[in-house]
């Protein structure tokens, strides 16, 4: 009972935040960053990002915030550009993935014996392709392009939430009111649409959020390599891989801040998927 | 008993890959065929001049207009022969160039494997020996830090750092610009395995540290570790003959289960230091639309991939005696 009392003062009377507070303050920044990113997308016209070369080579200064690049375009606005791409690249593939998460997990967890062995299966196969090469595959099977790109992530990152889900609805349906349900006379599908589906949303949710750093970190590396989007929509790892060539004439600001801009996303969601999972799932934050 | 339990879960698992191989190629033949890119325009690119007869000739000789099943069962049986076709970007045979890749791309990971492994082990250990004091708080934060780097955005940072600021390492390339292959020495080959070794490393310790950290802390709060403590026992004696023995084993099996993330790492750290490995060549025929070499490496980097795994499963149910029960049950 005392540690218990301890515990809590320690987090009301202390410095610490409060874990909702801290989602919320996550959740506002996040959307100020999407937001922004996304209007810069729209808002930032072609002529901002043209070349002009009085301007080429220019450190970072207040007037260029992240420098300007051997053609003397803007690197802030072109970041930008390409965070906006990234993102809606990243929001969608990881949506999609998610999707196919639930629905083979539900689908592992309530069929038959041999689909769910299958399912696992595929899962094993998934896996143990890595998953740099098997999206390298997948694009060169689309074109090269955003369609290979999207679907290459979706195919990918499925695997660990479908995993989980299957667990949890495993779990769920020897709860006794999955039983009296069934005694009620409720069909198959009228159970998972009322019980299972809604005990679902969490979980989607978080893992929704977890996949979106590793959907957009994939999607920078693989447009690093050539893959993915063509050189004149500036993703991330188009401008991060074009930098490569002017790293030796000490161009740092090419490569440091795109990067930089991304690092920050990415850590930036991945708080908050942990911080949601524990508010969810308070026995995970033990971990 | 314990032998025959091994090879027999060692036969299961050998099924199992090889129906996941298998598995691998078709879907991997699915994809190259579906891909809208032709290779006998490809082919014909980096050749030169070819007469429409030639091309004929070619899209036969290839078998381009067979029917697709027809065309993977010729592929398959090559393979299984042993003849994975001819790279159109080295012009060697696929095999060859797998081979003299993966030997320097096995350098790179080995290095990065046991570098990350002992560092991340002994952070680990550091940080659940210290649970919740400012050492384990802030090197937990460096840990959840680079796990959402980019491997290619830190590989060009150290390259920044490293190679242009400081000039203490070269620019790319596993050996001197303008050597012969053979003059090469063992140095310049480490001088220039360095920095891409350390590249995957710092990525992938921070896994094992976080995790072994975990283990130790639950180790750390037993019951037994408690009764060891009315005991008297130290810290250290404590630590030495419950902790390390506990945690070494999982930390391992981790290590040999993350083959796949090795395999992806090394795709962008060899791209970064452009070294001549299986990663820089998986991306190159890709980009060139090599399909012998792509479909070559994507099945060997799958059964790289499966091997660790085979090793990490084997070693969990050496150590787990619940695992190894639920092996003798089936």
């Amino acid at each position: 009972m005392n540690e218990l009392t301890v515990q809590n003062s320690s987090v009301f009377h202390g410095k610490r935040i409060n874990r909702r507070t801290k989602t919320v303050i996550l959740i506002i920044l996040i959307s100020a960053i999407i937001a922004s990113a996304l209007l810069a997308g729209v808002l930032i016209s072609d002529e901002a990002v043209a070349a002009d070369f009085t301007n080429a080579k220019q450190k970072p200064s207040f007037e260029h915030l992240f420098g300007t690049d051997w053609l003397g375009r803007d690197l802030f606005a072109r970041t930008m550009k390409g965070l906006s791409i990234s993102i809606v690249v990243g929001v969608v593939a990881s949506l999609i993935s998610a999707v196919i998460a639930v629905l083979v997990g539900i689908a592992a967890a309530t069929g038959s014996k041999t689909l769910d062995g299958f399912i696992n299966w595929l899962i094993d196969l998934v896996m143990g392709v890595p998953h740099l090469v098997l999206i390298i595959l997948i694009s060169f099977a689309c074109g090269r392009g955003l369609k290979g790109l999207l679907a290459g992530i979706a195919i990918t990152h499925w695997t660990s939430l479908a995993r989980l889900i299957r667990a949890e609805v495993l779990q769920l349906r020897s709860e006794q009111y999955i039983a009296v349900s069934r005694k009620l006379g409720k069909s198959n599908g009228w159970i998972l649409i009322n019980h299972i589906l809604p005990h679902m949303i969490p979980q989607f949710v978080v893992g929704l959020v977890l996949m979106f750093p590793h959907a957009i970190l994939h999607e920078a590396s693989i447009s690093f390599l050539g893959y993915g989007l063509p050189p004149e929509q500036p993703a991330i790892g188009i401008i991060l891989s074009e930098s490569m060539k002017y790293l030796s004439s000490g161009m740092w600001w090419l490569a440091f801040f795109p990067g930089l801009t991304l690092v920050i996303i990415v850590i930036l969601f991945d708080r908050l998927g942990d911080n949601l999972k524990m508010l969810i799932d308070p026995y995970s934050a033990q971990e | 008993m314990i032998v025959k339990r091994i090879t027999n879960v060692f036969f299961r698992y050998a099924l199992r890959v090889i129906t996941l191989l298998f598995a691998v190629s078709v879907i991997g033949f699915t994809l190259v065929s579906l891909s809208p890119v032709d290779p006998v325009q490809q082919y014909v690119l980096s050749v030169g001049s070819v007469s429409p007869e030639q091309r004929a000739e070619l899209e036969d000789y290839w078998g381009l207009n067979d029917p697709p099943v027809e065309r993977f069962e010729n592929c398959l049986s090559a393979i299984l022969h042993g003849d994975f076709g001819t790279s159109l970007l080295y012009r060697r045979p696929v095999i060859d160039v797998i081979r003299e890749k993966f030997a320097n791309t096995f350098a790179l990971m080995l290095c990065a494997w046991v570098f990350s492994g002992v560092i991340g082990f002994i952070l680990g250990c550091v940080m659940g020996a210290n649970r919740d004091r400012a050492a384990d708080k802030i090197l937990k934060r460096i840990c959840l830090l680079l796990c959402s780097v980019p491997t290619f955005w830190l590989g060009l940072l150290l390259l920044l750092l490293f190679s242009v600021w400081l000039g203490w390492f070269p620019i790319g390339f596993s050996s001197p610009i303008g050597v012969m292959n053979s003059d090469v020495t063992i140095w310049q080959q480490i001088h220039h395995l360095i920095l891409p070794a350390l590249t995957l490393s710092l990525l992938s310790f921070a896994n094992v540290a976080l995790h072994t950290r975990q283990k130790l802390i639950d180790v750390l709060e037993s019951d037994y570790v408690l009764f060891a403590k009315a005991r008297g026992e130290s810290k250290r004696q404590i630590m030495k003959r419950h902790g390390y023995r506990n945690i070494i084993m999982p930390a391992l099996t981790l290590q040999f289960a993350s083959f796949a993330e090795l395999f992806g790492g090394s795709v962008l750290a060899e791209n970064v230091f452009s070294y001549p490995g299986l990663g820089s060549a998986v991306s190159a025929a890709g980009l060139n639309s090599d399909v012998p070499l792509l479909l070559g490496i994507t099945l060997f980097s799958a059964l790289f991939v499966f091997t660790g795994n085979m090793i990490a499963n084997l070693l969990y149910g050496a150590i787990d005696p619940q695992i190894k029960e639920s092996y003798a049950n089936e």
